[in-house]
């Protein structure tokens, strides 16, 4: 009987790798980027170049590839794309050209020039005369180097920042919690959503090329992005929404002004009107673009200090940004309404870029003194900056897939009543080898293949921590447990055990008979 | 090492230039929250509860006119008083004597109704293991920056809560709830509040961080309600929500009350039992905690300083034409009802099942008893 209730009454585990998953809780990254730095003529001399180790170590950072190179004067733009025709550095690495002090590619005072691709040009500074030695000029540019590649690749506080969801962030660095907080967190896909608000249709009548305005700046933004994730963009025109704030009419600036206390409570009354889409659970980025009511024109916001903002916008951490377009300048006081008027797309779609950098993760740092930033191209991201973003991506990604996994692990072996089908064991399984290959590829600097996998890995974890199978409804104090068998089995026990006792009281007596036989 | 000789200097650089990033950035250290999530749940059906309903409604109003939208708000109702057949007043819900607030509205957005509210799917909602095809009004999409408010309302007793009559919640299945959220960080901060009977026993179990908890009684005591209202026959409202709806009616979206006063609502001498909460898991002084960081939401707010200027002119998206004229496919209703077949009723040829199980046993029977009585011999002349 009691193999046949332990059989029945047992619920089904599929086995999981226990073991390899507490490997993972142990985590250990080791992050390593191609840098390549070439020296330009004029820089070192030719027995010094003869003597470039391949290799320079100080302190577990490792500069590999050094080499050498004869650079023509030209400017630095062109020169930038020049380098990069050069060599087409894959995702990941880093090239940087040290250039001599009296070149003209950099202006005056900078030092640093970070190009659109992945190449930097560095000056190699006063203090390097002709006759130091090679090892002297490797310790010069040593921290200078490290200094570039910190801003261009990843830096300490950037990992520790991804690492978030693991390690409790230290409240250190105020901008990088507030980087943090208005970011939003990796995911497989996007939801982007445009919209026109005009609150009133009677006087404007409003003209917006929203399809090709996507086409051309949004769309190849995303198509960079395509590693990172999916996004699916949407547009919509709602009449008659109003901000839930009233402006104020300032005479000094002879204009409306919204302040930066009241920006707050716009967003409440305008979110419930905005429509979701109903089929995927995407995090939305909201993208709103008002047209103030005739009445109320121009429409000016402030910030703090009571300025006027150039891009008459702002935006909301993890949510998306508002621009107000100011369209009574387009005509003049005695015009019939409704005037026909077409929005200048450029113009709008170059905030709402800026701020879906910004809230997708692109840190817009500025730069230390004396580096020089060249411009994002017209996909607006350069690629360095994709670089980075895949960095702090992929370490977050694994950040996540590792906690999710083991305490997955750990939720399952505390309730011991939760049944683990097959597929959880599958997705478990697949999940701790994505993560695994994730940082092997981490380790050997191959970027995109770390990406892929660390996305594997954190779509396989996801569905199995949430798959609908694993709710524990089974609660059985033990007490109520108590109640459930003593009726059950406490009658059934009385015989069983007023039997023993007889068999017992039965092989006494016989044992008795047995020594008196005996005697 | 020297990254952090370097990371230093790198903190140098921002402090200095970062006077005007202060300022924003102080916002962001009051609560560390960018948005607002609300489950509601009512637990009890039947018409004589209709103070359940009304308490949950009553919080739903005041949330959402503190700035919460309906997209997070998981509103569970577990049964319809507005339209109930009992209700003299069909469409209301009233939370007053004379009829003075009606808290159903024009606008209330129920994502749970009636039976959809079981133990099960409120696990559900707060774990996130939903099925695929839930839709999105019916997730708790919340992620690790989001404050959570839970209200629960209904029958209790020393350790659970019932729903729907049929079964319980019990405390340690809620606290580990909570733990999954947790470790899934599906919550910044969750303030948890309950108006049942003994309802400080549903919070004594909780051990994850970042919870705060209200109840409106203590283990051993009954929450009472507030009064009955002669025309609809029923009690309106409980009393420790009717005087925490009072308390809320004079917070506005810009209002700075903070958690100390929340605990005062409804002392001993209004509410008869002692309402009571909990604060040690809570990492945030109460003192510095804003009622409009859980009830409403007021948005963080960033200037935007940066733009792009983008100087390509606009591509004409093209009409995609491949192969001449594309036809495009006209869609129709499905028939709602199948009225060809309503109208030419054919009768249904029934299947023949071979004899049920109790006939068989019947007939059985009989056999049995007619041979038993007049003897086996008589077997021969069947056969």
């Amino acid at each position: 009987g009691v193999p046949l209730w332990w059989r029945t009454t047992e619920t089904y585990r599929a086995w999981l790798p226990v073991s390899q998953i507490q490997e993972l809780a142990n985590l250990e990254l080791q992050l390593s980027a191609d840098v390549e730095v070439v020296f330009a003529r004029g820089t070192v001399t030719p027995e010094q170049q003869k003597k470039i180790p391949l290799t320079l170590s100080q302190d577990d950072d490792e500069i590999t590839g050094l080499k050498s190179l004869y650079l023509t004067d030209s400017l630095s733009a062109e020169a930038d794309l020049s380098l990069h025709m050069l060599s087409e550095s894959p995702c990941g690495s880093l090239v940087v050209y040290v250039v001599p002090e009296s070149t003209s590619l950099l202006p005056e005072d900078v030092e640093v020039y970070i190009g659109q691709r992945r190449t930097a040009l560095l000056r190699i500074g006063t203090q390097m005369r002709v006759g130091r030695t090679l090892d002297q000029l490797l310790d010069h540019l040593e921290p200078r180097i490290k200094k570039l590649l910190q801003l261009m690749s990843f830096s300490h506080t950037d990992i520790t920042a991804a690492l978030s969801d693991r390690v409790r962030l230290s409240p250190g660095n105020k901008e990088s919690i507030a980087d943090s907080m208005r970011a939003f967190k990796s995911s497989p896909g996007y939801e982007i959503t445009f919209s026109l608000l005009n609150p009133d249709p009677k006087s404007h009548r409003l003209h917006w090329d929203i399809e090709g305005a996507v086409q051309t700046f949004i769309q190849p933004l995303l198509t960079k992005l395509e590693p990172l994730a999916n996004f699916s963009i949407d547009s919509q025109i709602l009449y008659y929404a109003m901000l839930g704030v009233n402006p104020r009419f300032d005479n000094s600036h002879n204009a409306y002004t919204l302040n930066a206390d009241s920006l707050a409570h716009v967003i409440n009354p305008v979110e419930a009107r905005l429509g979701s889409n109903a089929a995927s659970s995407n995090p939305v980025l909201n993208f709103l673009l008002y047209v103030p009511d005739a009445n109320h024109s121009p429409l000016y916001i402030q910030d703090r200090k009571k300025q006027q903002v150039p891009s008459n916008a702002f935006h909301s951490p993890r949510w998306g940004g508002i621009m107000v377009y100011n369209v009574n300048s387009f005509y003049g006081p005695d015009v019939a309404f409704p005037v026909d008027i077409n929005i200048n797309m450029a113009k709008v779609m170059g905030v709402f870029l800026a701020q879906l950098r910004l809230l997708l993760g692109v840190q817009s740092s500025t730069p230390p003194p004396g580096f020089l930033v060249a411009p994002c191209g017209s996909s607006g991201l350069a690629d360095w900056e994709l670089d980075r973003l895949m960095w702090s991506r992929s370490v977050e990604n694994i950040a996540t897939a590792t906690t999710t996994i083991t305490s997955l692990a750990q939720l399952l072996d505390q309730i011991g009543n939760i049944v683990i089908n097959d597929n959880i064991a599958q997705q478990v399984s697949s999940a701790v080898t994505s993560l695994q290959l994730a940082v092997a590829e981490l380790e050997s600097g191959n970027l995109g293949f770390a990406l892929q996998y660390s996305k594997e890995a954190i779509l396989a974890s996801e569905r199995a921590f949430f798959d609908p199978s694993l709710l524990h409804l089974l609660y059985f104090p033990d007490d109520q447990k108590f109640a459930i068998y003593i009726p059950l089995f406490l009658p059934m026990c009385v015989p069983i055990l007023l039997s023993l006792l007889k068999i017992a009281s039965e092989v006494r007596q016989r044992r008795r008979d047995k020594q008196t036989k005996t005697d | 090492m020297k990254i952090p000789t370097l990371l230093s200097l790198f903190a140098a650089c921002f402090v200095a230039g970062s006077a005007n990033i202060e300022e924003n950035v102080g916002q962001f250290f009051s609560s560390g929250h960018t948005n607002n999530w609300a489950v509601l749940v009512c637990t009890s059906r039947f018409w004589f509860n209709y103070r359940h309903v009304a308490n949950t409604l009553s919080v739903y109003r005041s949330v959402k006119r503190l700035g919460i939208p309906d997209s997070h708000i998981v509103l569970m109702l577990a049964d319809d008083m507005a339209c109930n057949h009992r209700n003299p007043k069909p469409a209301t819900v009233f939370s007053h004597k004379n009829m003075e607030l009606n808290v159903y509205g024009d606008d209330v957005e129920v994502d749970y109704r009636g039976y959809e509210v079981t133990v099960e799917n409120f696990l559900r909602v707060l774990t996130g293991r939903l099925p695929p095809s839930t839709p999105r009004s019916k997730r708790l999409l919340s992620d690790d920056r989001s404050n959570i408010l839970i209200y629960l309302t209904g029958h209790g007793g020393n350790g659970f809560l019932k729903f729907q009559d049929s079964e319980e919640i019990s405390n340690v299945e809620l606290a580990d709830a909570f733990e999954q959220m947790w470790q899934k960080r599906r919550y910044n901060e969750l303030l948890f509040i309950i108006d049942t009977c003994q309802g400080a026993s549903m919070y004594e179990r909780f051990y994850s961080p970042n919870l705060m908890a209200l109840a409106s009684s203590q283990v051993g005591e009954d929450s009472l309600s507030h009064q009955p209202d002669l025309a609809i026959g029923v009690h309106l409202m409980d009393r420790y929500t009717f005087y925490l709806l009072e308390f809320l009616e004079d917070i506005h979206p810009a209002s700075k009350a903070n958690m100390n006063d929340l605990f005062k609502v409804c002392p001993k001498s209004q509410c008869v039992s002692t309402p009571g909460h909990r604060t040690d898991l809570f990492l945030r002084d109460p003192g510095s905690v804003l009622i409009t960081d859980f009830f409403g939401s007021v948005r963080k707010v960033e200037i935007t300083t940066e733009t792009i200027s983008l100087t390509d002119p606009i591509k004409q998206v093209e009409e995609i034409a491949v192969h001449g004229e594309q036809e495009k496919e006209t869609y129709s209703y499905v028939d709602q009802l199948p009225v060809s077949e309503i109208i030419h009723q054919k009768p249904k040829q029934k299947d023949w099942h071979p004899p049920d199980g109790f006939i068989l046993g019947l007939w059985t029977l009989i056999l049995l008893v007619f041979f038993k009585s007049y003897g086996a011999k008589h077997l021969k002349h069947i056969f």
